[in-house]
């Protein structure tokens, strides 16, 4: 027979400091583990989420992203002739030229400047883009000075809310509307009509060109044509794994950053747990040896350390983890340093996070409580007595 | 009393050397962490006082015309002006990220005195329309000699791009970045004009040099007015102003950074907390024996205070002592977003400093209960 898993976590409370100091620490790099890989997540999923699956997007080739290509115009026009582009309700082709154009603009606190993207739209980007809604005033009238912001710009940058008006290429330009775009890269641009914003920054080219497929599944097909049409050095991407390859860079960067710095720390905390029970095992060797009398075997005396030990790991979780869910409600902003723009981005929490977490936990726990225990397992039964 | 304390650290081997193997650890990390702030900043510091930079008051992204730079050179208190572009090309594959810039070539290097060049170097690079010059540190990581061809891929640009490597520059300062590779602007333009003829003859930024520090004011006010109301409009700052707008951007990361930094900090003087709390309530009975024989409480808390500081310092000299060789184990993927990675003596102080509070903390709770406990209770008690 075990001994009774009661044995382990009274022990616990028996001594609350120690436990406390010990748990305490381990959450402490519970929750800078969880607290990285939320952040990666998030802008990661934030760029995925940006984009659908049945657009595609064609860039100049031998660019990464939107900001560095450049589309003619009548490369523009080939491509908008595909047959495979999907038709709207009136029968119009849903396929836009878009121009990127990337804007100082100073932050309404920090008063610091920071680079935002504005989107030259035309009147099919907005049915292209089904997370893009209105949230406040109207949509900008077609070939006019009027943009759009979106939420996250409209709240953090001078000028960019409702009613106020920017000033860039010797133009005013007249906020009309707010618009929400949820979690996405869309939420932190600014829109308005390409024509006009190629005219004021004295632009001929587009940036690239989106379009809508009627059937997903095409996407090869129009893809090796257009990419294969000696007139057009393009590369077409679907929306959604442009944006996924913009988020590689920042979001590897803090993955790398934030796993070598847990290593290091948990460590760190895997010392401060064995410290703690080789300190349980030398002060209950009588009480080991009793056991040991009792007819408890060896391996029972080390699952109960064990147990004591991935307890601990189990309780530093769980208080890790609580304070790392909270981050949950907070919203990033930094700059993508692949597009060069600001983003805004939230802390993430997946079931994911939670069990990878919860495994770096119990492990610290383990291997701290593993060398303490084999010491407790192996102690000779009479030596031990005769210490009581 | 010295003799106590030192007995008293000794008494568990092991448990001391865990503690302060964790406490060097912890120390460890926080250094890495400052050091990395401190790289972030690197830029900042190494600007020059009397060097402005003028770029198109939209953004960074959007060019200027290469003829301001006559207009900018004819205004008083302006002793240079050269003008570059940053280039982001692809070495051999997206991973290998490092600054390209296409510059024009020997008017920028006399208005950066800090990149050492060697003269016959210097000739051969101004000499070659497709030489290149790379840092030092740039050069080790790929290997790569002078003579050497590099090929790069643009992104922003298109085309591919053939360098030949004719000169390898070395810092003046220990704050250069010797990562960068400048390439002749010359060069860039001229493939411009075959594949993208409306994008030549433009620059990413001016360097603008002063006589004096004290004209960086006006003359950035009078560079800003020439351009006024044209179709590029132009913002001038200092360098120093540009490299922190760039560091601004980041900054939510850089917060991060420095959290955790702090963070680390609390995870060890937990683990410390709880090996003086285990040592002090395994103790209680000697205590209360001394006190006893007559020794005051506030010697108990002495001895107690000694102990916890001599771990905390042994482990933090012992973890700023491997802070130098650690950085050298850092993996590239992350060193390659960073020119400079040095420890600074200010990280090293504050490393010390952070041990010694530690230390000091780390006490406060078991030399408190030390000096309360009463004999009688302490003497009564089991466990």
């Amino acid at each position: 027979m075990p001994i009774p898993i009661s044995y382990s976590y009274r022990n616990l409370l028996a001594r609350r400091l120690t436990t406390a100091l010990t748990a305490g620490g381990m959450a402490l790099v519970i929750f800078v583990f969880a607290a990285v890989l939320m952040l990666a997540e998030g802008l990661r999923r934030t760029l995925v989420a940006t984009g659908s699956y049945d657009n595609v997007v064609v860039l100049r080739a031998g660019s990464e992203t939107e900001v560095q290509s450049s589309i003619d115009r009548t490369q523009a026009g080939i491509i908008g002739a595909q047959p495979e582009i999907a038709l709207d309700m009136e029968g119009r082709k849903m396929v836009a030229d878009e121009a990127i154009i990337l804007v100082n603009l100073t932050k309404r606190e920090a008063k610091t400047p920071a680079n935002v993207i504005i989107r030259g739209v035309q009147a099919t980007s907005l049915p292209l883009r089904r997370e893009v809604k209105l949230a406040a005033g109207r949509f900008p009238r077609p070939g006019s000075t009027e943009i759009m912001a979106g939420v996250q710009i409209a709240r953090r940058f001078q000028g960019a809310g409702l009613g106020e008006s920017l000033r860039f290429a010797m133009r005013t330009w007249q906020v009309v509307g707010i618009f929400d775009a949820g979690n996405t890269g869309f939420s932190s641009e600014i829109w308005g009509d390409v024509e006009q914003l190629l005219q004021a920054f004295r632009r001929t080219v587009y940036s690239s060109v989106v379009f809508r497929l009627q059937d997903p599944g095409a996407f090869l097909t129009v893809k090796s044509r257009l990419e294969g049409d000696p007139r057009l050095p393009v590369q077409v991407l679907r929306e959604v794994d442009m944006y996924e390859a913009q988020s590689r860079r920042l979001a590897t960067f803090i993955r790398l950053l934030g796993l070598v710095l847990t290593g290091i720390f948990s460590v760190g905390a895997i010392l401060g747990a064995m410290v703690t029970m080789y300190a349980q095992v030398g002060a209950r060797v009588a009480e080991i040896g009793t056991m040991r009398a009792l007819g408890f075997q060896r391996h029972h005396i080390l699952l109960a350390f064990l147990l004591e030990s991935v307890l601990l790991g189990f309780l530093g979780w769980i208080l890790g983890l609580l304070p790392a869910s909270l981050l949950n409600f907070i919203t990033l902003s930094t700059i993508n340093w692949s597009s060069f723009a600001e983003l805004s981005f939230k802390f993430t929490l997946t079931p994911g996070i939670m069990i990878k977490s919860l495994i770096f936990g119990l492990g610290m726990g383990l291997l701290g409580g593993l060398l303490p225990a084999l010491k407790a397992a192996r102690l000779p039964l009479l030596e031990a007595l005769r210490t009581a | 009393m010295l003799k106590l304390i030192w007995r008293n650290t000794l008494r568990h081997p092991l448990r001391a050397g865990l503690t302060i193997l964790g406490m060097a650890l912890a120390i460890l990390a926080f250094a890495l962490l400052r050091t990395m702030v401190d790289a972030w900043y690197a830029g900042v510091d190494a600007s020059s006082p009397v060097r402005l930079v003028t770029r198109n008051a939209v953004s960074l992204v959007s060019p200027l015309p290469v003829a301001y730079q006559a207009k900018i050179k004819a205004l008083p208190g302006v002793t240079g002006v050269a003008h570059a572009y940053w280039f982001e090309g692809i070495y051999v594959d997206k991973k290998h990220f490092f600054p390209q810039f296409a510059a024009s070539l020997p008017g920028y290097l006399d208005l950066a005195p800090e990149l050492l060049i060697p003269e016959d170097q210097r000739l051969a690079l101004v000499r070659d329309r497709q030489g290149c010059l790379a840092g030092r540190k740039l050069a080790a990581r790929f290997g790569w000699k002078v003579g050497d061809v590099i090929q790069l891929k643009g992104t922003y640009f298109p085309g591919d791009y053939q360098l030949n490597l004719r000169a390898i520059y070395k810092g003046r300062d220990p704050a250069t970045d010797e990562t960068m590779l400048f390439f002749h602007w010359d060069y860039l333009n001229e493939q411009m004009k075959k594949l993208a003829p409306d994008r030549a003859d433009r620059v990413g930024w001016f360097l603008v040099q002063v006589a004096s520090p004290d004209l960086a004011g006006p003359v950035s006010e009078q560079i800003d007015a020439v351009f006024k109301n044209s179709l590029a409009e132009t913002l001038t700052e200092t360098e120093k102003a540009f490299n922190l707008g760039f560091v601004a951007m980041t900054e939510a990361i850089l917060l991060a950074i420095q959290a955790v930094s702090w963070l680390v900090i609390g995870v060890i003087l937990m683990v410390l907390a709880n090996t003086m709390a285990m040592g002090a309530r395994e103790r209680m009975k000697e205590y209360a024996v001394m006190k006893a024989m007559g020794f005051r409480p506030r010697f108990l808390s002495g001895v107690i205070l000694g102990e916890s500081m001599v771990l905390a310092v042994l482990g933090g000299l012992l973890g700023l002592a491997l802070t130098i060789p650690a950085i050298w184990a850092f993996p590239t993927a992350v060193l390659q977003y960073f020119g400079i990675f040095q420890v600074t003596l200010e990280t090293l102080a504050l490393g010390l400093g952070v041990s010694l509070t530690v230390g000091l903390l780390a006490a406060v709770l078991p030399a408190w209960r030390a000096a309360r406990v009463g004999i009688a209770e302490a003497m009564t008690k089991v466990g």
